[in-house]
Order: C-alpha cells, then sequence, then structure tokens
C-alpha cells in the first residue's frame, strides 16, 4: 500500500510539473500582453510600455520567465500585475468563498440524484422514468445563462430570494446567526442553479448503474431465497451500484473552478471563476497562470483521492 | 421507447446497419428528434441563400423607427423608407433594439451556428480520433505518452482554456470553432482509444497484418470504419455542447462579433430586454434549447441504437 501510494504521488508531481511547463507557453506564448490592455490610451508613451515590459520581465526568454514565475510562487512573492497584491492569498480567500457554492450544490445534486435515479430504474419503462429521463436532456440544453434568468425571475418574484453577491448591505454587524442564515440565502439560488446539469447526468448515471446490477446473479439469487424487495434493492443492489460514485466525488473537485464562471458572473459571487475571468480580460499572467495551476493541481488531488477510496471501498482492486 | 415483448416472427435479415437502424426507429424521441435535425438543416441553408444570396430577409438594415416591436406586428410603411420595408411588410418575430428584424437574425444565425457546432465537432473528432487511433494501435511509449498528453489537457478547466485563448486573439467565428475543437477532443480520444485496443485484437486485423497490408491501409480501411460508432455517439452530442459554448461566449462578451448574427449573441443581447421585449430573448432561448435537446436525444438513441448489448436489455 505504501509503495502504492508513493508511485501515485510522484507520477502526479511529475504530471503536475510538466502541466506547469505547458500552461506557462501557451498563456506567455498566445498573443496579447499586460501592456496591450488599454492601447487606446494616449498617455501611455512608447517608453511606459517599455517600462511595464522590463518590470514584469516580459523581454526575458520564455525559460527565463518561467524560473521567474515558479521562484515568486513558491517564495510566496508572486504578485498581480494588476493591482501589485499578492497573488496566493487573493487565490485563496476567492477559493473560500467559492467552496460554499460547491459544497451545496454537490449535496443538492446527490439528494435528488440518486433518488430520482433510482426510482427509474426501479421501474424501468414506468412514466415516472420517462418523465425523468426527458427531464434530464432537457436540463443539459438549457443555456446556462437562460436557464439562470429565467430562475431568477421565476423565484425573485415568488420568495424575495437574493440573487447578487454574498451579503445584504449593512449586515456586517448582525449576530453570527443572521449572518450565517443571510448567506445561506444568498447562497440558495446560486446553487441550486449550479446543481441542475449534475442532477440531470448524475441521475442518469445512477439509474444505468443501478439498471446493470439489478440484472445481476446475486440480485436474482436475493430475490429467489424470498427478500422483501426493499432489502434487495437497498442492501443488495444499492451498495454495489453506489461504487463507482465513491469516486466521482473526487473527480468533481476541478468543477470548482472551470464549472463557475457563468454563474458567478451573473451572481456576482466574488469567487475563483470570476477572479480568473477578470486576470483574463487584463492580461493578469501570474494570477492566470497560478490559477490554471491551481485548477491541474485540485483534478490531480481529486483523482488521487478517487483511486484512494476506491482501493478502500473495493477489496478487489487492492489484490491487483 | 421499450418494447416490452419480443416480436414472435423473425426480422428480415439485414446487416448490423439496417439492424440498428430499426432500433433507432423504435425509439420515438429521438426519431423525432431526428425530424428536428433536419428541419434544422433545411433552415441553415435556407439561411444563408435568403439572408447573403438572394437577400430576401436582410438581417442588417436598421429600422429605427421600428424598434423593439413585438412578433407579427406590421412594418410602418409610412415612417421607412421602401428599400427598408421587410419580407411581405411582417415582422414574423418581431424587431430588436435597432429595429432589426429578429426573424432574419434567426435565419443567418441558424448558418453560423450550426457550422460553429459542426465545424468544431469535426476538429476534435479528427484530432480525438489521431491521437485516440495512434495510441490504441501502436499502444506501449506511443500510447503512454499520447494518452499522458490528454491527461494534461484534461486537467485545464477547458472554460477558462477557451476564454484564454479567445479573450487574447481577434474575435472571428472561425477563431471559435477551432478554438472549442481544439480543447474538446480529449473525450473522443479516449473512445476511440479504447475501441482500436480492442480491435487490434481482431481476427480480421490480425489477418490483415499477417497479409503484410501497409499500416495506413490496415488503419484507415480497416479499423477506423469499425471505431467510427461510439466516435459517432459522442459527436452528435458533442455538437450540442459546442452549441452551448458558443451562447455562454456570447454571454461573457467574447462570442461572434456583430454584425454576424448567431444564436448565441442575439440571445445574449435580448437578456437586456427580458422585460420590455420578452422576444429578444425567448425567441433565441428557445431555439437553442430545442435544437441541442434533439442533437441529444438523437445521439443518446444512436448510443442505444449503435450499441447491441443496451438494446438487448432494454
Amino acid at each position: 500500500m505504501g509503495g502504492f501510494l508513493a508511485r501515485a504521488l510522484g507520477q502526479r508531481l511529475a504530471l503536475l510539473a510538466v502541466i506547469s511547463v505547458v500552461a506557462h507557453a501557451v498563456i506567455l506564448l498566445a498573443p496579447g500582453e499586460p501592456s496591450e490592455v488599454d492601447p487606446m490610451n494616449p498617455r501611455l508613451k512608447p517608453e511606459d510600455v517599455a517600462r511595464i515590459r522590463a518590470a514584469f520581465h516580459l523581454d526575458a526568454p520564455l525559460h527565463l520567465q518561467y524560473a521567474y514565475w515558479m521562484r515568486d510562487l513558491l517564495s510566496g512573492e508572486l504578485r498581480s500585475f494588476k493591482d501589485g497584491q499578492p497573488v496566493l492569498p487573493k487565490i485563496w480567500e476567492r477559493f473560500l468563498n467559492s467552496v460554499p457554492i460547491f459544497l451545496l450544490a454537490t449535496l443538492i445534486e446527490w439528494c435528488l440524484a440518486f433518488p430520482t435515479g433510482i426510482r427509474a430504474a426501479v421501474r424501468r419503462g414506468s412514466p415516472f422514468d420517462r418523465g425523468s429521463t426527458l427531464l434530464s436532456y432537457a436540463l443539459i440544453s438549457f443555456p446556462s445563462f437562460f436557464l439562470a434568468y429565467l430562475v431568477i425571475v421565476g423565484l425573485v418574484e415568488a420568495f424575495d430570494v437574493p440573487v447578487i453577491g454574498m451579503r445584504t448591505f449593512g449586515m456586517e454587524s448582525a449576530e453570527l446567526w443572521y449572518r450565517a442564515m443571510d448567506r445561506v440565502w444568498h447562497l440558495a439560488i446560486p446553487s441550486l442553479l449550479a446543481a441542475l446539469t449534475g442532477i440531470a447526468v448524475m441521475s442518469r448515471y445512477v439509474r444505468s448503474q443501478m439498471l446493470e446490477v439489478v440484472a445481476q446473479d446475486y440480485v436474482r439469487t436475493a430475490r429467489a431465497k424470498g427478500l422483501p424487495e426493499d432489502q434487495v434493492i437497498y442492501r443488495h443492489a444499492l451498495r454495489n451500484a453506489l461504487l463507482p460514485f465513491v469516486t466521482m466525488f473526487g473527480l468533481m473537485l476541478p468543477g470548482l473552478i472551470g464549472g463557475s464562471v457563468i454563474i458567478e458572473q451573473i451572481f456576482a459571487w466574488p469567487g475563483l471563476g470570476r477572479l480568473g475571468y477578470d486576470a483574463i480580460l487584463s492580461r493578469d499572467f501570474p494570477v492566470i497562470l497560478t490559477l490554471n495551476l491551481f485548477a491541474a493541481a485540485l483534478t490531480l488531488a481529486g483523482t488521487f483521492l478517487s483511486d484512494l477510496l476506491y482501493a478502500a471501498v473495493d477489496p478487489r482492486i487492492r489484490v491487483r | 421507447m421499450a418494447v416490452a415483448t419480443p416480436t414472435p416472427e423473425l426480422p428480415p435479415l439485414a446487416g448490423a446497419r439496417g439492424e440498428a437502424w430499426r432500433a433507432f426507429r423504435r425509439d420515438r424521441l429521438a426519431f423525432a428528434a431526428l425530424f428536428v435535425l433536419a428541419a434544422l438543416v433545411v433552415a441553415a441553408v435556407a439561411g444563408k441563400l435568403l439572408t447573403e444570396w438572394w437577400v430576401v430577409f436582410d438581417p442588417s438594415v436598421v429600422r429605427l423607427p421600428d424598434k423593439l416591436l413585438p412578433p407579427l406586428s406590421v412594418a410602418r410603411a409610412d415612417r421607412i423608407a421602401a428599400a427598408d420595408l421587410p419580407a411581405f411588410g411582417v415582422y414574423l418575430l418581431g424587431t430588436d433594439e435597432l429595429g432589426r428584424d429578429v426573424f432574419a437574425r434567426m435565419l443567418q444565425g441558424s448558418f453560423v451556428s450550426l457550422s460553429i457546432g459542426f465545424v468544431a465537432v469535426g476538429i476534435s473528432v479528427a484530432i480525438g480520433i489521431a491521437v485516440g487511433g495512434l495510441a490504441g494501435y501502436y499502444r506501449g511509449a506511443v500510447d503512454a505518452v499520447l494518452m499522458r498528453a490528454t491527461d494534461v489537457m484534461l486537467c485545464f478547466p477547458t472554460m477558462f482554456l477557451i476564454l484564454t485563448v479567445v479573450a487574447l486573439l481577434p474575435p472571428s467565428i472561425y477563431n471559435i470553432m477551432v478554438v472549442i475543437g481544439v480543447t474538446s477532443w480529449m473525450g473522443t480520444a479516449r473512445f476511440a482509444r479504447a475501441e482500436f485496443l480492442s480491435l487490434r485484437e481482431q481476427d480480421f486485423v490480425v489477418a490483415a497484418v499477417a497479409l503484410g497490408l501497409p499500416e495506413r491501409r490496415i488503419i484507415f480501411r480497416h479499423m477506423v470504419p469499425n471505431a467510427v460508432a461510439p466516435v459517432l455517439v459522442s459527436a452528435t452530442i458533442g455538437v450540442a455542447g459546442a452549441i452551448l459554448t458558443e451562447s455562454a461566449l456570447s454571454f461573457l462578451g467574447f462570442g461572434v462579433q456583430p454584425p454576424f448574427a448567431t444564436w448565441g449573441n442575439v440571445l445574449a443581447d435580448g437578456r437586456g430586454y427580458l422585460f420590455d421585449a420578452p422576444w429578444l430573448f425567448f425567441v433565441p432561448g428557445a431555439a437553442i434549447f430545442g435544437v441541442v435537446l434533439a442533437f441529444n436525444l438523437v445521439g443518446e438513441g444512436l448510443r442505444e441504437a449503435l450499441n447491441p448489448r443496451l438494446r438487448r436489455r432494454r
């Protein structure tokens, strides 16, 4: 087990190093520079551009720029081009804002997808099955911001939920309890929207997984010995159908960043997605690069976690 | 959808393709969706024809007196020049904030949106089959290197990658097609690799190798046609994804730039008029939704029809 762990970790660290080189090259070789963000500004003279380029090491050869980036990143000295703030605390702060949406969305997703998928599988061909199938195709077919606007128009009137930002203005001095409830209230709609597509995809997956397991011999054996149907489904079938989902939790980690740009943009939520979007607009290379690296690290951590979990829950893997 | 009782009389013998077609036709939803797609292709061709070559519906005429008219309203002939009047004097789907005919813009957009979908998926399928095919055919070191490269690509958040590149490139339809294609081939590559790995062991490929056929011929004549089925499914669903990505890019302001109309940017522009002129928002939204749904349903129908194992279980 120790050897397996060390090898898996080593492989991923090597991959992360390769990714950092590739990401660096792609982003720096693409056209566009921080000095060109505002080409129409008459006050920006050629010597200013030259000064900006020198300050950000943009004239250095590519490998040197990479070395500068790595040095600054590892020593924690990396600063944003745009406002000179250190990058790592900036990303950390936004990360803490993105996590609640991600967690709540995941919770909603799993709580709705599993019952739907199981029921659809158990009653295959029933109106419920067909209805949920069609509904899940419908959900993944909406342009995400179109759906978001529809939900906003529908729910804001009905429930008076806030759809902008993370907190009500002027709540800073309120009791902790009120602030917490305010935060949850602000989280509700963005998380629901972030979860919708996931519910659709996941419930289909649960359904097909359950169908697969229900056709197995051991389920027939369980039925043959006269167990009640509930026990067959929930004890014998579901437990085996759950195996792949253990690993899916790890694979969902990267959704923290990439999946949230549009939702965060619509709801003015200061999370990682918007940080990246703003950084891209202003060619803020240190932020873009570090965020990309962070995303890659999350993906790799996710696959690592899912391998570990799989080995933990499925003894058959460990033997191999 | 599901066939409850197995038909007692044997169907006439047909090839695998005929059988798949019959299975597909039995899935009524997918079959209906196929008609939607056929109608879409007709609309796209008509759009190209009627808005660019033989201009009946001109999407770029600005008629300020007639701005924000609801669908089916009649053009006010006394206020706008005769040359600017819409076809038949009626705005089928209303007008936007500049008095442009929404129907004409949607018609033009149907061609642009569809070609973005097809070209992007064409690119991603070509890269995917090339990478997956080479990895699966040669195995060993080639496989290891190519699949590591795929893993590297998978580690980037796709939306970020697209945004990074699109934000830096001059915004044009072609750049968007290429960027969406180049960032979405990883799934296809994995399918193609798995397919090639199993085909490589099959007797007809072993026989072809034993006969000393050139590798090019083995790969393109013998293996690629057999690996196409799963790729076709992911390509169909990929077109849906590309259309959605285009509309998301339009929302963020990186889409196809005016004066070109795509469904995505008509929708993105319409969001400011959600209450004053809802048709500007709901018409393109419903169109994208319907088309993407149709692509998804056809893709799923194909998946079940092409996979005999799934078909039997139903």
